[in-house]
């Protein structure tokens, strides 16, 4: 070993270091930041060295060097614009792209390789097998992440898209891949084969994605995501990088975790999901009955909860999607922050689905301001629920189902947040709508509920005003 | 199979183990930054795109040089762009006005 293959290795392993220490500080939000940065320290430090390691022992020419800082501009500028630009609702897409964008990068560096393998030759199992790992993973990653940020951006129907005969096609689609794969790494170096595999594992990323239906894709984005980690640690394995190695395999074991918890949280298998939607159809059962009708719950006023709130000692927010579809994070950030003035405890009951995807209401209520430490996970929220004087549900549904403890319905086994144990309930809704899972909601018709049939912004207008008679003199 | 290829694949599980342990510690709370932070970390394979650029020799190479290059670096500057976005916003209660920096007005 050169001196310089000593400094290279320490540096990763210094890089790799910094990634798992910050990792392990975003175990909190008060390190979290500082994990983030931490983690992009290692970065910049297993950049650098390598370019100095590719200068000294490869060298190259200036095109090639010309052709990577021009991709490198191109891409930082693109990546920084759309990150500084994004809405917060929109987080799920952007990070499908990036993850996108991380796979067909993974499957360039694979391809780009093997071209430089000797002509006529056999490449070697060694070399052959992380390669066309590399490129099936990465291109499913390229195409199947683009058509899940389209489908949560809404370019893209989010009902699942399926056409006669798909699963034949599917069938076919996969056996090609398959083939042209084994076929590549036992035959003599073939570009073209390698090129099938490439086409082919593209088209299964949309073959697998498309099937989909919207509300899953956050689960298939997180999948995507442990898969783009394993492309780049194959890609690593190519090149025989072990900064790519390490890095990949911890964001796969990352993104393994995120998706078996978004998974049970939605009380679905991932293999549900993804066989579900390639080929088989959606399996959501829908058990609900014809929906009750409005008339069997108890309708109260704005002014009614206003004075519930002002007189409350302990309220629990609940927030759901519909909060964030009608953009009321401010809205219920007022409200919160105008009772806790008042000398009233509120905390938030967040659910790990609540947003579009695990912890994203977290993010979108911190866009309004809400302190974290309000903010309440699954089992911390219902541990608190039996001192609650009035939990005010917004725009949340299947996740308070009390029906969930219940076998025999779409939702038992689910995780729920305990809302019904609450003294007095409050439900912001714009009808009485199933939610996802098809389902009546049972808290609706509990005596102990009050319903207020209202977008979520402009109902939780109303109850600020409503509050604010109450406790402004 | 290799001594170097053994080394590489130890590697490899040794470190999805560790990112089990890791993540499996992290709250509810985080888990999109965390995902988005995760997501910077495989931008990685920057350090492959500055390899293949070494070795490139043909217009095919410099093609998938520049490739590469572009969507592995919208993949790492993007995702800690974003991720520290997301994080600079989480905040604790009464904090002073003071060193409020960026964007969050109110």
């Amino acid at each position: 070993m050169s001196a310089l293959d000593w400094v290279t290795g320490l540096t990763y392993l210094l890089a790799s270091t910094l990634f798992v220490v910050g990792l392990h500080q975003m175990r909190s939000p008060a390190t979290a930041r500082v994990g983030n940065l931490v983690s992009a320290g290692g970065m910049v430090l297993a950049i650098v060295i390598t370019v100095v390691f590719a200068i000294v022992t490869i060298g190259g020419n200036w095109i090639g060097w010309t052709s990577l800082i021009l991709g490198l501009a191109v891409g930082s500028v693109f990546g920084a614009l759309s990150a500084r630009g994004v809405k917060m609702t929109d987080i799920p897409q952007l990070v499908s792209l990036f993850n996108a964008v991380g796979g067909g990068a993974a499957a360039t560096v694979a391809f780009a390789d093997f071209l430089h393998r000797t002509s006529g030759e056999i490449v070697g199992a060694e070399a052959s097998v992380p390669i066309v790992l590399d490129i099936l993973i990465g291109a499913i990653t390229l195409s199947g992440s683009v058509i899940a940020a389209g489908k949560l951006q809404g370019i893209i129907p989010g009902k699942p898209i399926q056409f006669r005969g798909s699963r034949i096609v599917n069938v076919i689609v996969v056996i090609i891949a398959l083939g042209a794969a084994v076929l590549t790494v036992v035959l003599p170096r073939n570009d073209l084969m390698l090129t099938v595999v490439l086409v082919a594992a593209l088209l299964i990323g949309v073959l697998m994605v498309l099937p989909i239906g919207g509300a899953d894709a956050p689960v298939v984005v997180s999948l995507l995501n442990a898969f783009t980690g394993l492309a780049v640690a194959m890609a690593g394995f190519v090149l025989d990088n072990q900064a790519m190695i390490i890095a990949g395999a911890l964001v796969g074991a990352a993104g393994t975790i995120l998706t078996m918890q978004m998974a049970s949280a939605m009380n679905r298998s991932v293999v549900s999901i993804i066989i579900g939607g390639f080929g088989t159809g959606d399996s959501v059962v829908g058990s609900g009955g014809p929906g009750a009708d409005a008339a069997s719950v108890r309708q109260v006023t704005p002014d009614d909860i206003g004075i519930q709130l002002a007189y409350a000692r302990h309220v629990m927010i609940v927030p759901g999607y519909g909060l964030a579809a009608s953009q009321a994070q401010r809205e219920i950030a007022e409200l919160a922050s105008l009772l806790t003035s008042q000398g009233i405890d509120v905390k938030y009951a967040i659910h790990p689905v609540a947003g579009r995807m695990p912890g994203h209401m977290n993010v979108l209520l911190a866009e309004a301001n809400v302190p974290y430490t309000q903010m309440l996970q699954l089992e911390e929220a219902n541990a608190a629920f039996d001192d609650v004087d009035v939990a005010l549900v917004v725009g949340a549904n299947d996740v308070t189902n009390p029906a969930a403890r219940r076998p025999g319905n779409a939702v038992s086994g689910m995780p729920i947040l305990d809302v019904d144990r609450a003294k007095s309930i409050v439900v912001i809704k714009r009808s009485m709508s199933p939610g996802y899972a098809g389902l009546d909601n049972e808290l609706f018709s509990n005596t102990k509920t009050g319903m207020l049939f209202a977008d979520a912004k402009g109902g939780l207008a109303e109850i600020l005003a409503a509050v604010k008679e109450y406790v402004v003199h | 199979m290799t001594d170097p290829m053994f080394t590489n694949l130890a590697l490899f599980v040794l470190s999805l183990l560790v990112g089990f342990e890791v993540i499996s510690k992290i709250p509810s709370t985080l888990h999109t930054p965390m995902m988005s932070g995760a997501n910077a970390i495989h931008g990685v394979v920057v350090a492959g795109a500055v390899i293949i650029a070494a070795m490139a020799d043909s217009p095919t190479g410099y093609v998938l040089t520049g490739i590469a290059a572009a969507f592995a670096a919208a993949n790492v500057v993007g995702g800690y762009v974003v991720t520290d976005r997301m994080l600079q916003m989480f905040r604790k209660p009464e904090r002073p006005a003071v060193e409020d920096e960026t964007g969050a007005s109110k």
